[in-house]
């Protein structure tokens, strides 16, 4: 991880927050001190169609798409958005949906938010510049409950509250 | 400058993480640019917006145009000037960038245009290099963020050395892709604003004009010769058998799928730095011009006579990529894939204005429509639109099919326009409607939105707010209609007075009359935000207008 390149898709439908989650990831893999380019199409997008943004980081990144095939990271928060990108993953590349995150969102909203908690887990990324990322992120009035959907993805399900 | 309501934050090194618009509204503040205007356009829109932001001076233009204009007032009173447009907009700005190359400008000139290779918001392809050619101005190509503030601010350098306006393209990857960036600030002073009077090179007549053309064109050689010597390209891995000739957002394709090739990136890519290109060319066995859209550089380097591997058709569609620069170096008919397109966009489920295109869709009209996310109304279910070409086309077409066709076909054509599209460019239509009524009259329906919906709720003069959401000058639709004596102009809720809708179109389509509706309901998107902005000028205006505490 070192000195490749890193690829994460993430992608869903205009509003489900594909944005800002992209936004929290690229801010958290800079504050780490990678390269990182984040390419993503807006315009449409804000007319109910399909959302995708590209995060790659590394030592150094070139091209701000992640060529096809190569993804090792696929973030969809809706299943229709597994099909239509499953092609672009690499063999070994996982896949991180709405059934990875535990029983217990307490808001639906932040679905975005606690499968960055998922990806979390296999990022080289220190919590703490999570959560700093979280707080660029987003308004201050939805840090406490982004900061428990963080969790709750992070954890897993060995850990989930009670 | 006005209060900043966003500082641009960088890490302990010094370094921000911004995508390409935020790097040129950075740079322009860096640079002391006077006015950045502009009118909306995917992917060009944030520019002006984050400029704003930071505390810079911007405004919204009602079409590019007046904001081509208005910028060379600025740069004739050598001030720095930002104008910024999508591709499609600088046709609208063309007649102003063709002369202002040969009246020249004091301040710094920089036109920044952002081209869309493969359409992800747009109703065309066409490539800005070509425009850069036809007016002989010269053009910059960043590839990343950190080119775009670079080449912004060395963009504003050329223009006040060569006196002459700059083009700075960019691509919807360079626009909305976010990279490093060190911001530091090292640019050229901007000059002090005066008036200089100076006919023979403002005042282009035939007389002046011969001169100036000349001046161009020396102008242009000097800059190829800057080009050649010292411009912003650069040589990656020359001692390779295979050389790629490439710019912006192509360079960093060719570099990831090819990292064995030497590359020549050019930074600036009219006028060619042709000696450059040929001394490197003749370094390398196999030569290649990789870049999206039109054949630009391989047509160039061609007709010098630089040998290049003739380009395939095919890759002059679309955007390119890793996978396709990979394709067309190892040769042979690109193959065909579909990426994937999964759900495309459509008028918004609470829409206001998706009942006004129900109804012409029952009523059986033909309908010429415009460019805006009414647009949309053509795709099922509704396809209640049949044609869209440019802004403000609508009502030009509609008058033009009502000429043509049979009587019983030109009574049912209604052109359909949004509301910020019709001050853009709808206005002239409407003066051509009154100036030559088809036989049968004619129908334009203003859908009014209250805000530039598509390119993301942007003011207009239609609002009554700035860009920054003060308050402005408020420019009323209806009230152009009315001056203009067209004689039935009508006023729309669009939810609410729908049976009246009906029944008046009807009425107008049958009467032979010329006629403007005007619907008229807020964006459901927009609707919180118009409401606050308007709180806000409230507020403001109330604390003005308190005497001050003695």
């Amino acid at each position: 991880m070192e000195t490749s390149v890193t690829n994460i898709k993430i992608a869903g439908l205009g509003g489900m927050g594909v944005l800002s989650a992209s936004y929290v990831l690229a801010e958290a893999v800079f504050l780490a001190g990678y390269d990182v380019k984040k390419a993503e199409v807006h315009g449409m997008s804000q007319r109910g169609g399909s959302v995708a943004s590209d995060i790659r980081f590394g030592t150094r990144v070139l091209s701000p798409m992640i060529p096809i095939g190569e993804i090792d990271f696929l973030i969809a928060l809706a299943p229709d958005w597994v099909d239509l990108h499953r092609a672009e993953l690499r063999p070994e590349g996982k896949l991180i949906v709405a059934d990875d995150v535990p029983e217990g969102l307490a808001n639906k909203r932040a679905l975005n938010v606690a499968l960055l908690g998922v990806l979390s887990r296999f990022l080289p990324i220190p919590e703490a510049i999570w959560h700093a990322a979280l707080a660029k992120g987003f308004p201050e009035k939805l840090h406490v409950s982004n900061l428990a959907a963080f969790q709750l993805g992070r954890d897993g399900a060995d850990a989930t509250p009670q | 400058m006005s209060q900043p309501k966003r500082i641009i934050e960088s890490n302990p090194q010094g370094v921000a993480l911004l995508s390409g618009d935020e790097a040129i509204a950075l740079a322009a503040l860096h640079c002391g640019v006077t006015l950045g205007t502009g009118y909306p356009g995917t992917p060009s829109t944030e520019i002006l917006e984050t400029f704003a932001d930071l505390g810079g001076k911007a405004q919204w233009a009602p079409n590019e145009k007046v904001a081509a204009e208005v910028a060379l007032g600025v740069a004739f009173a050598s001030g720095r000037t930002l104008v910024t447009m999508k591709h499609v907009g600088l046709n609208v700005a063309a007649d102003v960038l063709f002369t202002a190359a040969y009246s020249g400008v004091l301040g710094g000139y920089v036109l920044v245009c952002a081209d869309d290779p493969g359409m992800a918001s747009s109703q065309n392809e066409q490539d800005t290099r070509r425009y850069a050619v036809a007016a002989g101005v010269p053009m910059l190509e960043p590839s990343d963020s950190q080119e775009a503030y670079d080449f912004t601010g060395l963009a504003f350098e050329l223009s006040e050395r060569w006196q002459i306006p700059v083009i700075l393209r960019v691509t919807t990857r360079v626009c909305h892709s976010h990279s490093a960036v060190q911001p530091h600030g090292k640019f050229t002073k901007p000059l002090t604003p005066c008036f200089t009077r100076n006919i023979p090179e403002r005042v282009m007549v035939p007389a002046h004009a011969r001169p100036a053309h000349r001046r161009l064109r020396k102008k242009l050689a000097e800059i190829e010769f800057w080009n050649v010597a010292e411009g912003p390209n650069r040589t990656i891995n020359d001692a390779q058998s295979l050389g790629v000739i490439t710019s912006g957002v192509a360079a960093m394709h060719t570099q990831e799928a090819a990292p064995e090739a030497a590359v020549l990136k050019l930074g600036m890519t009219h006028p060619l730095p042709m000696e450059l290109i040929r001394g490197f060319a003749s370094r390398h066995q196999r030569c290649v011009a990789i870049e999206e859209g039109d054949p630009y550089l391989n047509d160039a380097l061609s007709a010098a006579g630089i040998a290049v591997e003739k380009r395939l058709e095919s890759y002059r569609f679309g955007e390119l990529s890793v996978n396709r620069v990979r394709h067309l170096l190892a040769g042979g008919e690109e193959p065909q894939t579909t990426p994937p397109r999964g759900k495309p966009p459509q008028l918004c489920e609470g829409c206001p204005h998706r009942s006004t295109f129900s109804v012409l869709s029952e009523m059986g009209c033909i309908v010429a429509g415009d460019i805006g996310c009414y647009t949309l109304a053509a795709m099922p279910p509704l396809q209640a639109m049949d044609t869209q070409i440019c802004m403000g086309a609508s009502i030009g077409v509609g008058l033009g099919l009502r000429h043509t066709l049979d009587e019983e076909q030109a009574r049912r054509v209604v052109s359909v326009i949004g509301d910020s599209t019709f001050l853009h460019s709808g206005v002239t239509g409407l003066i051509e409607m009154v100036y030559n009524p088809p036989a049968t009259g004619h129908v334009v329906v203003i859908v009014d939105n209250g805000t530039t919906a598509m390119t993301g709720l942007q003011e207009h003069p239609g609002t009554g707010r700035s860009l920054d959401h003060s308050r402005a000058g408020q420019v009323v639709p209806e009230e152009i209609a009315r001056a203009l004596g067209i004689p039935n102009v009508q006023v729309f809720n669009p939810v609410k007075e729908l049976d009246r809708f009906e029944r008046e179109l009807k009425g107008a389509l049958d009467s032979g009359t010329l006629s403007v509706f005007v619907a008229r309901q807020p964006c459901i998107l927009a609707f919180g935000k118009i409401k606050a902005y308007e709180k806000a000028i409230t507020e403001t205006s109330c604390n003005c207008a308190q005497p001050a505490a003695e």
